[in-house]
């Protein structure tokens, strides 16, 4: 990677395109982990196990966590007072740059697992390398996050594996999460106007580069749990830039509910 | 074939510092070792417990019958000689 930049300036030292782009982009990864994060704490109370219970709840709280610190950062590059809180609960749905693969239902366990082992993937690859990004704040947050998101993808990758190559009927489900989410692993490697302006400024890897290491790590894990790679699928995207399935607004209505009722509320 | 077949039941331990023993901490429910390890990390290391896991499927583990506990364990109650300190060290002897 060509870094333009080998000193992280402060927030205040960059220009204001930079700092647009940078918020934009950092809004993304924070809606991405909400959305995920949400998702997968619906499980919470609900896993197929105690054990796979605690489990789930774990990497929606690690993905919370992350997304706080993403707001945190966005809400410093926007310095408009807004904090993390406004960023979170009290956005409209198409303002929401999440992919739309995080805001899938979680359906049954076979296609939460999928959905998490597509997301992984992107996640643990693109972490790793944004560990070394200029922008120091990105760096330090991908840091922190890429050691959970390395458990994350172990997990899932585990399970695709016992669930692919276990029974029949765990085999058929995680084969009809395949028809049904295979369409939207492709808008996670596509990138924006900002991702591709971000990426020729050395700030973020080219997904490009990303896209071999995912699918030499999805074409390992299929083989082992004898499943095929679809093909030739038709790629569906939008939630990068806003244009979501109806799914979105119903996470948000739950999620957002508690702030809209009750504005400024605090536990 | 009327109902699932249950998880293997394993027993866990978990090592709290370097240097110190696996300690036996609970017991979970999962298909093979590889996927108890990662339950085991999930269910008892989240608020940093460990830097170690051990897994061991429970039937593998073999225990004494509480019903023999007496002959077991009793005959030992009257022979403090066995312990070290029934014994006084001479004096010329340091570094004990």
């Amino acid at each position: 990677m060509d870094l333009q930049h080998t000193q992280s300036p402060a927030v205040q030292d960059y220009t204001p395109e930079l700092r647009a782009l940078l918020l934009d982009y950092t809004l993304q990864l924070a809606d991405t982990s909400l959305i995920l994060g949400h998702r997968l704490s619906e499980w919470c109370g609900h896993g197929p196990i105690l054990e796979q219970d605690l489990a789930m709840a774990n990497i929606a709280l690690d993905l919370i966590g992350e997304t706080r610190s993403l707001y945190q950062y966005a809400a410093e590059l926007e310095g408009k007072g807004r904090s993390e809180d406004d960023l979170a609960y009290l956005r409209e749905a198409v303002e929401y740059k999440n992919p739309l693969l995080v805001e899938q239902p979680n359906g049954d366990f076979a296609h939460t697992i999928l959905r998490q082992f597509l997301f992984d993937g992107f996640h643990f690859f693109l972490l790793k390398d944004l560990q070394n990004s200029p922008d120091q704040r990105l760096a330090a947050i991908a840091a922190k996050a890429f050691k959970e998101a390395s458990y994350h993808l172990k997990w899932s990758s585990e399970w695709v594996i016992r669930l692919g190559d276990g029974t029949e009927e765990s085999k058929r489900r995680l084969q009809k999460a395949i028809a049904n989410l295979w369409m939207f692993s492709g808008e996670l490697f596509m990138m924006t106007d900002t991702e591709q302006q971000l990426a020729q400024a050395g700030i973020i890897p080219d997904y490009a580069t990303l896209l071999p290491q995912w699918e030499a790590h999805v074409a390992k894990v299929f083989a082992e749990a004898t499943l095929e790679v679809p093909q030739n699928v038709f790629m569906q995207k939008g939630g990068k830039t806003g244009r979501h399935s109806e799914h979105l607004g119903y996470i948000l209505t739950e999620l957002q509910y508690l702030q809209r009722a009750y504005p400024g509320l605090e536990w | 074939m009327s109902h699932q077949k249950e998880w293997p039941l394993w027993e866990v331990f978990i090592r709290s510092k370097q240097g110190l023993d696996h300690k036996h901490v609970g017991s979970l429910h999962a298909a093979d070792a590889e996927m108890a390890i990662q339950n085991a990390r999930d269910v008892y290391t989240r608020r940093m417990e460990g830097v170690s896991i051990w897994v061991v499927e429970s039937r593998n583990i073999h225990a004494s019958n509480p019903d023999e506990s007496a002959a077991f364990f009793d005959p030992a109650n009257d022979k403090v000689y066995r312990h070290p300190t029934f014994y006084e060290v001479p004096a010329e002897i340091k570094n004990m």
